[in-house]
């Protein structure tokens, strides 16, 4: 005979495994996941679309710009050709777009720009626009500089760039450690988000199955042959479990396509893209002061340790939670009134994030990785910054302490909450089941 | 079986057990009687383990009831289901398998109840896929898979087809003939009469009389007699329950103070007599005696 506790895991666990919607998402997520790696860097290096433009430049503005590799730029002469002509002229052409810029009086640079058009065959594409707008600044603010007598090349010149080295100080000259916050910013980004998103994914599945429980009616029969808390926990860690083997499937599954795709199928992409970052984002940074410096300066053991000891702290703490809220009601529509002051502690932390990365020491910060209900998230977000020790441990002490505490209360609720049906539950009379 | 004292149990103010007095005697088919509210679920629950009692104690075969004694309890309780996205198969081995049996016992001992009942095609179909009635058999059966000492049935024919309560009563019959002692508890009063051997009648928390079905309805007579005439006969006005025919003559149901032994001898004279008997009173007869002028001695 295998203890009660176990067979209701089992059936958590396998029940959930076999649904068909376990399977698409487990499987298709990696795929999204591995695309979302992958295309960015496969469309970045695309042969780019060759247009050719038309310009009829009056006051002669851009003339000896002939365009880049990815757009032509041509000439009408002013002369032969007024507006109505050159667009008649782009109708008959091969031409994909005609730019107009009108002289106006005076040579006006003011006038000009707030005059100048620009015509598709198609739509006009952000790039194009952005370039054509982009070389017309570039030449106005030369005659505007001209004409104040000022010469572009001095204030070029006059341009600085300014890059910081910043470091850790370390206990011992020498000990310096390379400062890598824009990784450190985005790892516990990614890993403070991931942690909101398995929680809340999670543990509204527990608060489903008590009421699907619940709604069947299977849930006395149950709680016949075991204690109520046992049926709770089981529940708990039979879903945590199918949590911990999908991200385990994801991770094997995601790194296996990022490997077979970026080794085999378009290695010389990849070798592209460790420098450019993973958006395209310009890590030009992260070369200069040294990569590896940088990540050798996470302690990623700590971070993945963290992660795991995090994800399942606030997976135990909210699911009790949602456990105890979906036995208090008879259908998942009535959730909204407790669902909110459940879920606002997440959505609270999930919210400042940002000011969290900013400060990861702040005041802010420090408090909100003390609460059980913000820390799985805000510590998260924090570690791979680096945080004291008593930090971590105090956290860590009081959200498993909260756990208990929050199971022993939720597991009351609980017990009483999946009897009672058809009963319109208020917050004073869930505080009443605590003393039953 | 199972014996309570003094059994108290409240929900905030509210008291739904104050002091519950019962014994259960081994091997009989106890009906737990009361109206909605009364405290039967209630005690069912305590005697199931899934609430404690505030104080009191219960026993079980003359000792406390401990927690692997749900082993030995197989209860339908009033709010009953199954899991509708579980095959019918599965969730019974399940279920047999909490109460702690193998899962080869409990695949042997589903298999012959699948064949007794009739239900072998059902074992690969998702619950949600059954009938109501077929579905009250695999509750029945989950049940009683486990072969337990004690069976408690929480209302149990409400929402069973006329069909499935015969075939249901019969096996609870035949299950207790081979040993179970049987807890019903309804508040339909009539609709277990005929099966029950003891009862308990309860109200407000509280035990108002229990003990041999017989017993009780001897002991609350009172003064009813039904005599058949053949032809209608006059009896006086105020003792007349009631007066109808039947297929042998004239029925009239009387509520006397004594033995009417004049009037059988008048009755008997004439020749017009055919049958005559005492009436005991039903067990909502008996109950609503009980609220209206409180419950009478054994010494009666």
């Amino acid at each position: 005979m295998r203890s009660p506790i176990l067979l209701i895991i089992e059936r958590e666990f396998i029940t959930r495994v076999r649904k068909k919607t376990f399977l698409v998402i487990t499987i298709i997520a990696p795929v999204l996941f591995a695309a979302l790696m992958i295309v960015p860097g496969v469309l970045a290096s695309l042969p780019a679309d060759h247009k050719n433009i038309v310009v009829l430049d009056e006051p002669a503005l851009l003339l000896p710009e002939v365009g880049n590799d990815q757009f032509a730029l041509d000439y009408l002469n002013p002369k032969e050709f007024d507006l109505a002509l050159a667009k008649d002229y782009l109708r008959d052409s091969d031409k994909d777009a005609l730019l107009y810029i009108p002289a106006g009086e005076g040579w006006d640079p003011d006038f000009i720009k707030r005059n100048i058009l620009l015509y598709g065959k198609e739509d006009i594409g952000m790039e194009l626009q952005g370039f054509i707008e982009n070389r017309i600044e570039d030449k106005i603010n030369r005659q505007k500089l001209l004409k104040q007598g000022v010469d572009p090349e001095v204030v070029n010149q006059a341009k600085t760039q300014v890059n910081i080295k910043s470091f850790t100080l370390g206990e011992e000259d020498g000990q310096d450690e390379t400062s890598a916050t824009p990784l450190k910013m985005g790892l516990g980004y990614i890993a403070g988000m991931m942690i909101y998103f398995f929680i809340f994914f999670y543990s509204v599945q527990v608060m489903r199955g008590v009421i699907e429980e619940k709604t069947s009616r299977i849930v006395e029969v149950i709680i016949s042959s075991v204690r109520p808390y046992q049926l709770m926990l089981g529940k708990i860690l039979g879903i945590g479990l199918v949590g911990v083997v999908q991200f385990l499937i994801w991770i094997i599954l995601s790194s296996l396509i990022y490997v077979v795709v970026s080794q085999f199928v378009y290695p010389e992409i990849f070798a592209q893209q460790v420098i450019s970052g993973p958006n395209g984002a310009d890590l030009s940074v992260l070369e200069t002061t040294g990569i590896f410096d940088m990540v050798s300066s996470i302690n990623f053991p700590l971070v993945l340790g963290g992660f795991v000891f995090y994800f399942f702290g606030g997976y135990f703490l909210y699911s009790a939670l949602f456990a105890a809220l979906g036995s208090a009601i008879d259908q998942e529509a009535d959730s909204q009134q407790f669902m909110l002051p459940v879920t606002a502690p997440l959505i609270i932390a999930f919210i400042t994030a940002m000011n969290v990365i900013q400060e990861p020491n702040g005041q802010l910060a420090f408090w909100m990785s003390m609460i059980p209900l913000t820390s799985p998230i805000t510590m998260m977000i924090r570690l791979p910054f680096g945080i004291p020790l008593w930090e971590i441990a105090l956290s860590g002490a009081i959200l498993v302490a909260s756990f208990f505490a929050v199971v022993g209360i939720a597991s009351k609720i609980y017990r009483v909450g999946i009897l009672m049906y058809g009963k319109k539950v208020t917050w004073k009379e869930l505080y009443k089941w605590l003393k039953y | 079986m199972i014996t309570a004292k003094e059994v108290t149990k409240h929900y905030g103010e509210k008291i739904a057990l104050g002091g519950v007095n019962l014994n259960i005697p081994k091997g009989s088919i106890y009906g737990l009687l009361g109206p909605n509210g009364a405290g039967k679920t209630s005690f069912i629950r305590i005697m199931n383990q899934i609430n404690a009692p505030d104080s009191g104690e219960i026993l079980f075969d003359n000792r406390p009831l401990q927690i692997k004694d749900i082993s030995s309890i197989g209860y339908l309780p009033e709010e009953r289901g199954l899991y509708k996205k579980m095959k019918v198969g599965e969730q019974v081995l399940y279920l047999a398998k909490l109460k702690g049996l193998t899962t080869a016992q409990a695949k042997e001992r589903a298999r012959m109840w699948f064949d007794r009942l009739d239900m072998r095609s059902f074992w690969d179909k998702k619950v949600e896929d059954l009938s109501k009635g077929m579905a009250q058999k695999v509750q029945f059966v989950t049940t009683v898979l486990h072969e337990p000492e004690l069976l408690i049935f929480d209302e149990p024919f409400t929402g069973f087809d006329p069909i499935n309560t015969n075939l249901i009563k019969n096996e609870i019959k035949r299950l207790n003939s081979e040993g179970a002692t049987v807890i019903f508890s309804t508040h339909r009063m009539e609709s277990v009469e005929e099966i029950c051997d003891h009862i308990g009648l309860i109200n407000n928390g509280a035990v108002m009389v229990e003990g041999p079905l017989l017993e009780i309805r001897k002991r609350y007579k009172d003064g009813t007699y039904s005599f058949t005439t053949t032809v209608p006969f006059d009896f006086e006005k105020n003792t007349v329950v009631s007066q109808g025919e039947s297929h042998t003559g004239y029925q009239t149901v009387l509520k006397l103070d004594d033995y009417p032994k004049n009037l059988m001898i008048d009755l008997v004279e004439k020749g017009q007599l055919i049958a005559f008997e005492e009436v005991l009173p039903t067990v909502s007869d008996i109950f609503i005696d009980i609220v209206q002028n409180g419950p009478k001695q054994h010494s009666l």
